[in-house]
């Protein structure tokens, strides 16, 4: 039963979110025994009531609150107050992820090691290694269900697959499989295996992807000490004289302001509502925001190096069958300076519907040379880069200095540019996806620009010295021992890697340390 | 009120010949009807495709306005496969808007009044070759009118799911089980 706690219940700890960081979180709380409020801006959705209809879908779950960008990214002229592709319901983006469920590669943990210092980039190291996140890779891969790990079989191969693979043969690539994802290949967890629907973007309509909405909250509420208030979207995080924060104030699910205390509060918004949150919680004591000393909240934002080959052929494809991101090629993930750039990138199959297909294969696009690309679309195929951006101190969230919300809260600014090695591994990966599908006989092939930001990162980052960042190695905030960040913007940098893997395995070493902090009386 | 009658419920992709219509062309062509190039006729306040059977009432813009809307339309996504009237279903709603926005309807008109000048005598929609009024369509595609158009079609026309199947596209398939018997993995070309 979900327990419905006291708004003057100081005792509880206050999650903002329910998403892979936010749900995650709690429900491990709640497993030992300690009381979590989950604070939801979004609605309950169940899973039977996603529907496999991509505008009806996004009407449901996206997260449309106006926001603004700038910078030289193309998403600011075709998507300018639509950043992000992300999610507002419980579950949070975790209804919406496509299951790909990667670890960091060691290096990646080490970026500016690795990488030296690249000029325009604020890269650093992350202040924990694969090492000592492996035991918790390792819990977070039996949790989700992911495929090729616990002796689970991988999920089979659909057209789209059979597609990438037949290039990568052609191209010698040798670690080309159907991924490790969280969506069960057989039945799992009490949630029953993939059924090739091909609407993993649209949430999974018979659970067989993992999402926190059918896995962790149900169980963190079945223990009695987890209550998810959805429809409550937090607003400012209040604090005492002594700089610990004391509650959260929210708007409910009436339109009413309500103030949940707290003991300890956890931001899991995703990476441009937390900044958001932490930056509109100024006060006289913190005038540049809380948690924000080293004036690194909102900063370094990342939102992978991406970008989509779709190639036509001949004759059919139906790409659109089956799971939509089952099927990776691995190869260029590695770290390889020749190649031109630092880091490395991720190719993995991917889709669209026609609705979809049609706004995003080359936004602003018209005329022939665009709708005959949608005339073959059953003789498409598709595939997805994924590819670590360079941090950058001025790509960031920042408060908008005139335009409110409903609430009369500053609502926030994405400022993104490209960095020449984000362009260099970009132009690299689109020749090597043309060369892929001309191998197997496309006859017109597509790179396709970045869609809005599915990867939201790195905007309250990790760092070794509170001067750097936000938080430490537990996500603990520098600046106020009772603050938490347990989401995707704590990551230092991105990696190669699909993010949620590595924001699960990191909630569930967060609950770890809180407990044990709890029950030393430390905060 | 603007409504699209369409009288056959017969696939979208094979129209059948129309034996019966309340309007036979004769009809139309008698007095006050203006004959648009073979394809779509104006009467009165409707724009008629006596083809297709297919029509579509204006209340706030012209027909003659609605009728190159949809010829518009066709010219920033031409499908030859699509037939009219899923663009005239797709610019449809600016009549509506027409009547709620008067900055909607001055644009709308102003837009084709625009494009008709530009086309000289017999209008947009009385040039012939595609290629004549896509250099049209190139000099003003930067503009609001061109923008709002284009942008409101991205939606109007492409969530249409009766046109889905025209493309291939097989949309929700949660009802029916998915693809895991369905053809998934059926490629056999590779």
């Amino acid at each position: 039963m979900a327990a419905p706690f006291d708004l003057k219940d100081d005792s509880v700890v206050v999650i903002i979110g329910s998403g892979a960081g936010g749900g995650t979180l709690g429900n491990e709380l709640a497993q030992k025994g300690i009381d979590v409020v989950i604070l939801e801006a979004g609605a309950r959705h169940e899973y039977e009531d996603f529907t496999n209809n991509e505008w009806d879908s996004f009407g449901q779950l996206a997260w449309v609150d106006k926001r603004t960008t700038s910078g030289d990214w193309r998403v600011a002229k075709d998507f300018p107050n639509l950043p992000a592709w992300i999610v507002k319901s419980v579950g949070g983006s975790t209804t919406h992820w496509a299951g790909a469920s990667l670890r960091f590669q060691d290096h990646e943990f080490k970026a500016l090691t690795h990488y030296g210092k690249v000029k325009g980039t604020s890269l650093l190291d992350w202040p924990i290694t694969l090492a000592e996140l492996e035991p918790y890779y390792a819990k977070a891969e039996d949790k989700m269900g992911v495929t090729r790990t616990n002796g689970i079989a991988g999920l089979p191969g659909n057209n789209n697959f059979k597609v990438l693979k037949a290039g990568a043969d052609k191209l010698g690539y040798k670690e080309c499989h159907t991924g490790n994802m969280a969506i069960n290949s057989a039945e799992r967890d009490d949630r029953m295996s993939c059924q090739q629907t091909g609407f993993c973007f649209q949430g999974c309509k018979w659970g067989a992807k993992w999402s926190t909405l059918y896995t962790e909250i149900p169980k963190g509420e079945k223990t009695g000490k987890l209550e998810v208030r959805p429809n409550s979207m937090a607003q400012k995080i209040e604090h005492d004289k002594s700089g610990k924060v004391t509650g959260v104030l929210y708007t409910d699910k009436d339109g009413k302001q309500q103030l949940q205390k707290a003991r300890i509060v956890a931001v899991a918004g995703n990476s441009i509502e937390s900044p958001r949150l932490l930056l509109n919680s100024e006060s006289s004591m913190f005038p540049n925001g809380l948690a924000n000393s080293s004036g690194q909240v909102g900063r370094n934002y990342m939102r992978h190096t991406t970008g989509s080959v779709y190639g036509i052929f001949e004759k059919p494809v139906h790409m659109y069958r089956g799971t939509t991101m089952a099927g990776i090629i691995r190869d260029e993930a590695r770290h390889d300076p020749s190649r031109g750039f630092v880091g490395g990138y991720e190719m993995e199959t991917l889709s669209l519907g026609l609705p979809f297909m049609a706004a995003f294969l080359d936004p602003g696009g018209w005329g022939r040379s665009f709708t005959s690309a949608l005339d073959q679309y059953v003789n498409m195929a598709g595939l997805w880069i994924v590819g670590e951006d360079m941090p950058q101190e001025d790509n960031r969230i920042t408060l908008h200095k005139d335009e409110k919300d409903k609430y009369g809260l500053p609502i926030a600014n994405v400022n993104f540019s490209d960095h020449e090695n984000d362009i260099a591994m970009r132009d690299h990966a689109y020749e090597q996806g043309k060369a892929l599908y001309e191998a197997v006989g496309a006859t017109r092939v597509f790179p396709t620009p970045p869609y809005p930001s599915t990867h939201n990162l790195g905007t309250n980052r990790m760092s070794e010295k509170a001067k750097d960042g936000v938080v430490n190695k537990h996500g603990q905030s520098h600046d106020i021992k009772n603050l938490f960040v347990s989401d995707g913007s704590q990551f230092t940098t991105g990696g190669a890697e699909n993010p949620t893997l590595t924001i699960v395995s990191l909630a569930i070493r967060q609950a770890d340390y809180i407990a044990k902090e709890m029950a030393a009386k430390t905060i | 009120m603007v409504t699209i009658f369409n009288r056959k419920a017969a696939a979208p992709d094979t129209p059948e010949p129309i034996e019966k219509q309340v309007l036979s062309r004769r009809d139309l062509l008698k007095g006050g009807t203006i004959s648009l190039g073979a394809i779509l006729v104006i009467s009165g306040s409707s724009i008629i495709h006596p083809e297709f059977a297919w029509g579509l009432e204006t209340s706030n813009l012209k027909p003659e306005t609605m009728a190159t809307l949809i010829q518009l339309a066709r010219d920033i996504y031409p499908h030859d496969h699509i037939p009219d009237r899923f663009y005239a279903i797709a610019v449809k709603p600016y009549d509506a808007k027409a009547g709620e926005d008067p900055k909607t309807k001055k644009m709308i008109e102003e837009g084709i009044a625009d494009l008709d000048k530009r086309a000289g005598k017999g209008g947009y929609i009385g040039l012939g070759w595609e290629d004549d009024r896509l250099a049209i369509l190139r000099k003003v595609e930067d503009t609001p009118f061109f923008q709002t158009v284009r942008g409101g079609l991205v939606t109007g026309l492409y969530n249409q799911e009766e046109i889905w199947p025209l493309f291939g596209y097989e949309g929700e398939s949660y009802s029916k089980g998915g693809y895991i018997a369905r053809g998934f993995s059926n490629i056999e070309w590779l």
